[in-house]
């Protein structure tokens, strides 16, 4: 009997002490942040979209190997050495590969930061961007190479005809070799 | 003061006054509604430590609004294999079973839309029409979660409807009356003669103020039952029963419910405020007392109440099926029960 | 209030017709996508039979094909809400297999990580197990404070959940200078949160009766069905492996092991599993305090990564305490820069097999509170 009138007496205070706290919470001051408007700063460490300096980026593949999810699809391609252009890196050594392709699928990449720590010029990062979305996923594919496909289809035709010419050469020096051979 | 209804004075007992009568209520209804939905996403984001709706209208009042053209513009499903014809009517018979307890309610001296000497009893009738749409809805869904939800929110209903019953037959002891308009009327000349405080009377009834301030608790608790709210809400126990009754309604038929469910937080609210609260009467007295007046007080009284019930809904957790059917049979129906021998006695007595 | 046990009921005398409910894997309370499929005699629970594998990513195959670092990032996501935990075994496996030694400074920066997760695990799981019983308003508290952890997080690792941050060796990077004030800081404010949630949910009368008494899991059924963590501990067993065989630098730190002890039912039952994990973050915190006085401020926490992550033939087990349980990796390695063999030992996989033990002759309302208080996550269950 005690124990019944204890209860109904614990029923009735438990939910009072309840009722006090959020009376109390009722009139605190709020902690939504509204979005859009407002925002809470993001750290410049965070973890967000990616970012490629094409000036930068010396295409070794690194990032594209380390990538878990591979997300990252590089296409290289060998300059010229006698590339009337004469293009040169962010820190003025001349640029050995082009780089005609360098795509990021944010739709599958997983915000490791694998890629960053790996790369060797720091050519790709993180930024703090995250509001990225897209209505297709074609749309989350990001292009970051500066090259025009004009200016890929020309650099392919320049690296063609020189590995064409090298060929060339090679064969000839090779003939010239057999029949120097020959002779003696 | 003398109560009568304004419109029967003034136009005549015609069909124009009947209609009146009729259709104040609902406007009053739909816009208390609004309201009410307003207050229960601000405070439960206020307790919460949240903002609620910020972005409809200034501060979000329009969110309600929102919400209903949203509801009205959706889909009307029905589930394959569901009974049509029970399940097209259920929302509807819920919403009549809660309106049909606004006839009765006085909300001001010289308004009440059915003025009957039975008002309390037929609030009760009516109130326990809803749990008859509950199950149809329920049944008719052909969902498993719905039926179980339709179990228990009958056994629920027909559980609470009896300390409920106690609260107000002690109420009409006490009173004399089972007339609303009378009971409020009774209670007039300040606070200290509300039946919260032992009603009207000499200092006698001191001995019968823990009882009423009891009763009042009592019913209280079991109107939070009857209207399916936390700690009360397992009908539709979100996380056991997904929705309930109406996990497969949608649009405006889920919207009538919606409706409905706060119409009887109302209409709960408006009788405690009756019964307890002295209804339209002025706590102070003749102070700010008056026709026009009353509305006012009967008002905030009422929106106090269901600010209660808001206000509960946030902070408890829900109990069990059988720990429920406890507490409605082993706790409130003594203690009922205790309270109106005691009341009855007192009667006797003075 | 008193609380009817409905085990005792024989249900062969009285044969009524049952009912088989499916419960998930699109339901507000199983966590993810499980699913249960329940059979019901009226209200009450006659069978459970969890179907998981919904989730299922194939975690244990991909991680043959990577190499050692990039297996991290998929460890993270097992877990999902305890990342820093997961990192950790894994990571130590492979260093035992190596052999390497961490600095100082990676260890403690580690444990005071490994511990704040801690607690922002346990408050999603005594936040989202008192939504199982209704109460909606501690959910938006606890994970208000969850917050502020995950922002720490952010600033020190770069990611919010996923941190990838415990490396082969060392970390990913060094914490910014206010670390220490921020950390001490949350350790205040977690103390104030859970001393209101214990007023305002905990000790709550309606959530005692809903929890107490019911689904109580003996200790010797704990141990047969090798349960750990505070499903374990909640059943009375002290058995906590920061204790039982410190890893780590834990056993530089004084803090206790939180068991149930019945205080408002039986030993074992829901209400244990869950004060379990709110006395635990009173442990975490006391661990976090201690770990920041006595970390060292300077050193360099990348100077032990090898540069060339390829372990010697052989193979390691290595078991943790994550905050649902024992959370071991079995690494294989035929000396090559990928494993052979990465075997993840889930808590919640193996914690969630007694869900049918205990849940039988219970109601169906007890059922959703009883597979709350096992705290899973399915990400781990599936992997």
């Amino acid at each position: 009997m005690i124990d019944y009138f204890k209860n109904v007496w614990t029923w009735f205070y438990t939910i009072l002490v309840g009722m006090k706290i959020t009376l109390r919470h009722l009139f605190a001051k709020k902690v939504t942040i509204q979005y859009p408007n407002e925002r809470y700063p993001i750290p410049p460490i965070a973890r967000n979209r990616l970012q490629l300096d094409p000036d930068r980026c010396n295409g070794c593949l690194q990032c594209s190997r380390i990538c878990p999810v591979q997300c990252i699809t590089v296409e290289t391609m060998k300059v010229v050495p006698d590339d009337p252009e004469q293009p040169k890196m962010f820190d003025g050594t001349p640029r050995k590969i082009w780089v005609p392709r360098y795509d990021i699928d944010f739709a599958k990449c997983c915000f490791c930061g694998l890629c960053t720590t790996v790369c060797p010029t720091e050519a790709i990062k993180h930024t703090t961007d995250f509001e990225y979305s897209s209505y297709t996923r074609e749309g989350l594919i990001y292009h970051f190479s500066a090259m025009s496909p004009e200016k890929v289809e020309e650099k392919k035709k320049m690296l063609a005809e020189w590995t064409a010419k090298q060929k060339a050469a090679k064969a000839q020096q090779e003939k010239q070799a057999q029949a120097s051979n020959e002779v003696n | 003061m003398e109560t009568f209804n304004v419109f029967e004075k003034l136009l005549g007992q015609n069909i124009l006054s009947a209609l009146i009568s009729v259709l104040l209520p609902l406007v009053f209804l739909i816009i208390y509604a609004l309201i009410a939905i307003l207050g229960e996403l601000k405070i439960s984001a206020w307790i919460q430590e949240r903002l609620g709706p910020m972005r409809t209208g200034p501060y979000g009042i329009l969110q309600p609004l929102a919400e209903v053209i949203k509801l009205i513009q959706k889909e009307d499903i029905v589930p394959a294999g569901a009974n049509r014809l029970l399940f097209n009517l259920a929302p509807y018979v819920i919403f009549a079973g809660s309106f049909a307890g606004f006839a009765v309610i006085p909300f001001t001296a010289a308004f009440v839309p059915a003025e009957i000497n039975i008002g309390l009893f037929y609030v009760f009738a009516v109130g326990a029409f809803a749990v008859i749409g509950i199950v149809m809805g329920g049944w008719a869904s052909n969902n498993k979660y719905s039926l179980l939800g339709a179990m228990r929110s009958a056994s629920q209903m027909i559980s609470y409807e009896i300390p409920g019953a106690l609260v107000i037959l002690s109420a009409a002891v006490l009173a004399n009356s089972l007339d609303m308009q009378k009971i409020t009327a009774l209670q007039d000349g300040g606070f200290w003669n509300w039946f919260l405080f032992g009603g009207p009377g000499g200092w006698s009834k001191i001995w019968i103020l823990p009882f009423t301030l009891l009763l009042s608790l009592i019913y209280m608790i079991t109107s939070l039952a009857e209207t399916n709210r936390t700690p009360f809400d397992i009908p539709e126990g979100e996380s056991e029963l997904v929705a309930g009754y109406h996990t497969e309604y949608s649009g405006m038929k889920f919207a009538m419910f919606f409706f409905a469910e706060y119409s009887n937080m109302f209409i709960v609210a408006a009788i405690l405020t009756v019964v307890f609260l002295g209804g339209w009467t002025s706590p102070f007295g003749s102070f700010m007392s008056g026709y026009w007046w009353g509305i006012f007080w009967f008002i905030l009284k009422a929106m106090f109440i269901v600010f209660i019930q808001i206000w509960l809904r946030w902070t408890l957790p829900r109990v069990r099926v059988d720990q429920l059917m406890y507490l409605g049979w082993k706790i409130l129906l003594p203690f009922a029960l205790v309270c109106f021998v005691v009341i009855s006695l007192y009667r006797i007595i003075y | 209030m008193t609380t009817t046990k409905f085990v005792d009921i024989d249900f062969s005398r009285i044969e009524s017709d049952r009912m088989r409910l499916n419960v998930g894997p699109q339901h507000p309370s199983t966590h993810g996508v499980l699913r249960l499929e329940v059979e019901l005699d009226g209200e009450v629970v006659t069978n459970v039979i969890p179907h998981i594998g919904y989730l299922h990513r194939c975690f244990e195959k991909i991680a043959e094909n990577m190499n050692y670092q990039q297996v991290i990032p998929y460890v993270d996501r097992m877990d999902y809400i305890s990342s820093m935990n997961n990192e950790l075994p894994y990571v130590m496996a492979v260093e035992k297999l190596m052999g390497i030694k961490v600095p100082e400074k990676v260890e403690y920066i580690r444990v005071i990580m490994a511990e704040l997760n801690r607690i922002a695990n346990h408050q999603i799981a005594v936040a989202t197990f008192g939504l199982d019983a209704g109460a909606f308003t501690p959910f938006l508290y606890l994970f208000r404070d969850r917050e502020y952890i995950l922002w720490i997080f952010e600033k020190a690792t770069g990611g919010r959940l996923l941190f990838n941050y415990f490396w082969v060796g060392g970390l990913a990077n060094d914490v910014y200078p206010t670390f220490k004030e921020d950390v001490l800081n949350i350790v205040k404010q977690v103390r104030k949160t859970n001393k209101e949630i214990e007023e305002l949910l905990i000790y709550n009368k309606i959530f005692i009766d809903r929890t107490a008494n019911v689904g109580v899991l003996p200790a010797d059924v704990a141990i047969n069905y090798g349960c750990s963590g505070p499903v374990l501990r909640g059943s009375g067993v002290p058995f906590d492996l920061r204790k039982a065989e410190p890893y780590s630098i834990y056993d530089r730190f004084d803090f206790e092991i939180p068991v149930g002890k019945g205080e408002v039912g039986t030993v074992g039952d829901c209400w244990d599993r869950n004060i379990v994990r709110m006395r635990e973050m009173e442990q975490s915190c006391r661990i976090i305090e201690q770990a920041i006085a006595q970390m060292p401020d300077s050193g360099d926490v990348q100077s032990a990564i090898p540069k060339k992550v390829r372990p010697p033939k052989g193979e390691v087990y290595f078991r943790c305490e994550n905050p649902k349980g024992e959370l071991g990796f079995y690494v294989i390695s035929d000396g090559k820069d990928k494993p052979y063999r990465v075997k993840g030992r889930a808590p919640s996989f193996v914690n969630l097999s007694v869900l049918p033990e205990i849940s039988r002759g219970y109601l169906f309302a007890d059922l959703i509170v009883i597979l709350g208080s096992i705290d899973i996550v399915l990400g781990e269950v599936d992997r």
